[in-house]
C-alpha cells in the first residue's frame, strides 16, 4: 500500500517543469558540494545520486541527454581529478554495472543461475595480463626468479585488439564451461557453476609450473596501458586546469582516460543488451526462462539460446577483466574469488532481476556502499579509537573496542542481509523489470 | 499419402507400458479426437509424437519425413504445433510477446541486424507485432495485448495457448483437452474456432478431449486408448456403439443403455 501510494504522489509531482528544476538543482548542488568538498563522503552521495533524478524524473530525452553528457564528460573528469577516489569510485561502478548486465543475461534474462561468473572476468583479464606484460619471457622460471629487464611481448596499444580478442576468448569460454552444465537446472547448475569459477581460480593460483603461465598466487605485474598521447594531456589541461586549480599529472590522466574506457564499454554493454532484450533471441531467451517445456515447442532450441546466453554474458566479463588488468597494471587470482561472484549476483537482485536500470543501480548502490559507507564508518570508528572520547551512559572508552567490529569487516554479512530483506520485502528488485509496452494497431482495410 | 504416420509405437516408464504398440495415421485436412480414461497414455502419445520423450520401439513420420530421434525444437519446426494439458504460457511476458515467441522459427532476423537495427530487423518485428494481433483477434482475445499472460483469466489463457501455436503456421495442431474447464458457452465458441481454424487455414487439428460434446460434435474420426493400447478407431457413431469402448469407460458387463448417457 505504501509503495502504490509513494508512486502516486511521485507521479503527481513528476509533472511538468518540476523534473527539469528538479534535475538542475540537484546537479548543481551535488557539483558544488563535491566541487568545494572534495573529501565529503557525504557531498559524493549527493553528486551521485544526481543520476537517480535525471533517471527518475521526467523531462525532455534531448535535455536529458545533454545533461548526461555534460556530467559524463565535464563534471565527473573534473570531480574526480580533483579527488582522484571519486573516479576510482566511478571506474568500479562501471565495472560492476558491465560484470552485473552480463550476469542479468543469464540469470536474470535466461533464469540459469550462474555462482561462477567472475570465472569470465578473470579470463580477460588473465588474457591480458599475460600478452601485456612480460610474462611470455618468464614461462621458464619459477616466480620470482626472473631476471631483471626482461622485454615485453606487445606494445600497450595492443590493448584495443585484445578487447575484441577478450570478447571472443571469454564467449568460447562461456560456451565450452556452459556445454557440460545444459542439462542441469537450479540448484544444480548454481553448484556446478560455483564449481568451475573456483577451478578458474584455482588454475590461476597453480598455473606457475610446469610453465609459469600465470605466476601463481604472486600475480602478474607490470601489465602495460595503452600509451597516453601527448596532445591528450595538453588538451585536457587546456581546457581544464582552470577549474581545477592545477595541471594534470600523467598518472591521474590515466585514471581519467580509464573512466573513459569504462563509460564507452558500459554503453555500448547497454546497447547491446537492450537491443538483444528486444528480439526474437531476447524473446527466447526470456521464454526459455518461463518454461522450458513450451519454449522448446515452440521450436526455440534451448540449449544453442542457453550457450548464447552464456557467451554473451561472458563477453561482458571478458572485456571488462581486460579493463581491469590494464587500469591496475597488476592483477592476482585473488581478485577473483567466490565473493566477487556472490557480490555480482547480489546486485543482480538488489536492483532487479532482468531489469537493466536495476542492476546498474544495483552495482551503484553495492560498490558505494562497500568503498565509501563502510570504509568511511571504519575510518571514523578508527578516529574514535584513536581518542580520548568514550561512550556516554555506559561510560566505553572507545579505545578499547575491538578491531573485530570494524564496518569493513562485515561486508559479506551485509550482502547476506541485503538479499535475505530484498527477498522479503521487494523480490523484484529496487526497480523491478518491466515488459515492454506496444503500440500495434491492425489496418482495417486490409 | 497421410500427413502423419506413425507405427507400433511403444513407450515404457519404468515396468509401466504408457503407450503400447500404437499405430495410428491422420489424413491431411481433418478433424480427429483421442480419448480415453484417465492414465490411458494419451498426452504420453503427444510428448512422443513431439518429441519429448523418444519412443522404445516403432517409427513416425510427417509428411513422409521420419521423425524419431529429431529435437522437439526441430519437430517444432517441422510444422507440429501443440497445447498443454496443464496451460503453459510465458507467464511473465506478455500476450503479444508469447505470441510472437509462437513465430520464432518463421523470424529470419540475424545477430547483426538486430544489433544494428537494419531496416530488414525493423520491418520483420512491425509484420510480427500484427501478426499477432490479427490471431489475438482471430481467437477472440481483444485489447489485451500487453496484458500479462498470467493475469488473463482461465478462458483467456486457453486462447492465448491456441494462438500462440498457430503463430508458428503449424500444418498439424495438437490440442490437449483444450475445452476443460470451461463452460457451455465457451466450450460452443471454442468449438466454432477449432471448425474455422480448419476450414480457413487449412490445419489438420488432433485434440485429446473428455468432454464428450466436445468430441462427438467435431470429430470426424475418433481413436480411444485405454491402458496404453489403442482400442478403437471410427466415425463418433461407430465409437458410440463399439463394446471395447463402452467397457473401457464403464467397466466391463456394463447395460447398454447406461452408456448412452454418458457418451451423449
Ligand atoms: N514422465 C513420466 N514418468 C513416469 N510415468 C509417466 C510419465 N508420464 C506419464 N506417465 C504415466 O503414464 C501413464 C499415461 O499417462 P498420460 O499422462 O499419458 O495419461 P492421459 O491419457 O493423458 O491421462 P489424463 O486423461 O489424465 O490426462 C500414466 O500412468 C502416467 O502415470
Ligand atoms: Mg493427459
Amino acid at each position: 500500500m505504501a509503495a502504490t501510494s509513494f508512486k502516486e504522489v511521485f507521479d503527481k509531482l513528476n509533472q511538468g517543469v518540476v523534473g527539469y528544476v528538479v534535475i538542475l538543482l540537484h546537479v548543481v548542488a551535488g557539483s558544488y558540494l563535491v566541487y568545494s568538498q572534495p573529501r565529503s563522503n557525504l557531498a559524493f552521495l549527493v553528486f551521485i545520486s544526481s543520476l537517480l533524478s535525471l533517471y527518475f524524473f521526467r523531462a525532455d530525452n534531448r535535455f536529458k541527454i545533454l545533461v548526461g553528457m555534460l556530467l559524463a564528460l565535464v563534471i565527473i573528469p573534473v570531480i574526480g581529478v580533483r579527488n582522484i577516489f571519486y573516479l576510482e569510485v566511478i571506474f568500479q561502478i562501471s565495472v560492476f554495472a558491465a560484470l552485473s548486465l552480463g550476469l542479468n543475461i543469464v540469470v536474470g534474462f535466461t533464469g540459469l543461475l550462474n555462482l561462477g561468473y567472475v570465472a569470465f572476468y578473470a579470463v580477460g583479464a588473465y588474457l591480458w595480463a599475460f600478452f601485456g606484460s612480460q610474462q611470455f619471457y618468464v614461462l621458464n622460471y619459477a616466480p620470482g626468479t626472473q631476471p631483471p629487464d626482461l622485454p615485453f611481448l606487445l606494445p600497450g596499444d595492443a590493448f584495443y585488439l585484445f578487447l575484441l580478442v577478450a570478447v571472443i576468448i571469454a564467449a568460447i569460454t562461456g560456451i565450452l564451461l556452459g556445454l557440460p552444465v545444459m542439462r542441469l537446472k537450479g540448484d544444480y547448475l548454481a553448484i556446478v557453476t560455483l564449481g568451475f569459477g573456483e577451478v578458474i581460480r584455482v588454475l590461476a593460483n597453480n598455473l606457475d609450473k610446469p610453465i609459469n603461465l600465470t605466476n601463481g598466487p604472486q600475480g602478474i605485474t607490470p601489465i602495460q596501458r595503452p600509451t597516453m598521447p601527448e596532445w591528450v594531456v595538453d588538451l585536457f589541461n587546456s581546457l581544464f586546469s582552470g577549474v581545477i586549480g592545477h595541471d594534470v599529472k600523467l598518472a591521474d590522466m590515466y585514471n581519467v582516460m580509464f573512466y573513459f574506457f569504462a563509460l564507452l564499454v558500459i554503453i555500448a554493454i547497454i546497447f547491446v543488451t537492450k537491443r538483444l532484450d528486444d528480439s526474437k533471441i531476447g524473446r527466447a531467451w526470456t521464454a526459455v526462462r518461463e518454461d522450458e517445456i513450451a519454449a522448446v515447442a515452440q521450436g526455440i532450441p534451448i540449449v544453442r539460446m542457453k550457450l548464447l546466453a552464456f557467451a554473451v554474458g561472458a563477453s561482458f566479463a571478458g572485456l571488462m577483466g581486460v579493463l581491469l588488468a590494464a587500469s591496475r597494471t597488476f592483477i592476482s587470482p585473488e581478485s577473483f574469488n567466490f565473493m566477487q561472484s556472490i557480490g555480482v549476483l547480489s546486485m543482480v537482485i538488489l536492483g532487479g532481476i532482468g531489469s537493466i536500470p536495476g542492476v546498474i543501480l544495483g552495482a551503484a548502490v553495492l560498490t558505494i556502499l562497500n568503498l565509501q559507507v563502510l570504509q568511511g564508518f571504519s575510518l571514523y570508528l578508527n578516529d574514535l579509537r584513536q581518542s580520548d572520547a568514550v561512550i556516554p551512559v555506559i561510560n566505553f572508552a572507545w579505545k578499547d573496542l575491538s578491531t573485530q567490529l570494524d564496518p569493513a569487516k562485515y561486508q559479506k554479512l551485509l550482502f547476506g542481509l541485503i538479499l535475505i530483506i530484498m527477498m522479503i520485502f521487494r523480490p523484484e528488485g529496487l526497480i523491478p523489470a518491466k515488459r515492454r509496452k506496444r503500440d500495434v494497431s491492425v489496418d482495417e482495410t486490409k | 499419402m497421410a500427413l502423419l504416420e506413425m507405427a507400433n509405437i511403444t513407450k515404457t516408464f519404468g515396468g509401466l507400458k504408457a503407450i503400447s504398440d500404437v499405430t495410428f495415421s491422420l489424413e491431411k485436412g481433418r478433424i480427429v479426437s483421442i480419448i480415453g480414461p484417465n492414465g490411458a497414455g494419451k498426452t504420453t502419445f503427444f510428448n512422443t509424437l513431439t518429441g519429448i520423450y523418444r519412443p522404445d520401439t516403432g517409427t513416425i513420420k510427417f509428411n513422409g519425413k521420419s521423425l524419431v530421434g529429431l529435437r522437439t525444437d526441430q519437430i517444432a519446426a517441422c510444422g507440429i504445433a501443440r497445447t498443454f494439458q496443464n496451460i503453459r504460457l510465458f507467464a511473465d511476458m506478455t500476450v503479444i510477446e508469447n505470441i510472437m515467441v509462437g513465430m520464432h522459427v518463421h523470424l529470419k532476423q540475424s545477430p547483426l541486424q538486430t544489433l544494428l537495427r537494419l531496416p530488414g530487423f525493423n520491418r520483420e518485428e512491425k509484420e510480427a507485432e500484427v501478426k499477432a494481433l490479427r490471431l489475438m483477434q482471430y481467437v477472440g482475445l481483444n485489447n489485451v495485448e500487453n496484458e500479462l499472460a498470467k493475469n488473463l483469466p482461465y478462458g483467456a489463457q486457453r486462447r492465448l495457448e491456441i494462438a500462440r501455436a498457430l503463430a508458428a503456421d503449424p500444418q498439424l495442431l495438437l490440442l490437449d483437452e483444450p475445452a476443460a474447464g470451461m463452460n457451455p458457452q465457451e466450450t460452443e465458441d471454442i468449438i466454432k474456432l477449432f471448425r474455422d481454424i480448419r476450414d480457413n487455414m487449412g490445419i489438420t487439428i488432433l485434440l485429446i478431449e473428455h468432454d464428450m460434446r466436445v468430441v462427438m460434435n467435431i470429430s470426424e474420426d475418433i481413436c480411444v486408448m485405454d491402458y496404453g493400447e489403442k482400442i478403437a478407431q471410427g466415425s463418433p457413431a461407430e465409437i458410440r456403439n463399439n463394446t471395447k469402448v463402452i467397457e473401457a469407460y464403464l467397466g466391463r458387463g456394463a447395460v447398454a443403455g447406461q452408456h448412452e448417457e454418458k457418451l451423449q
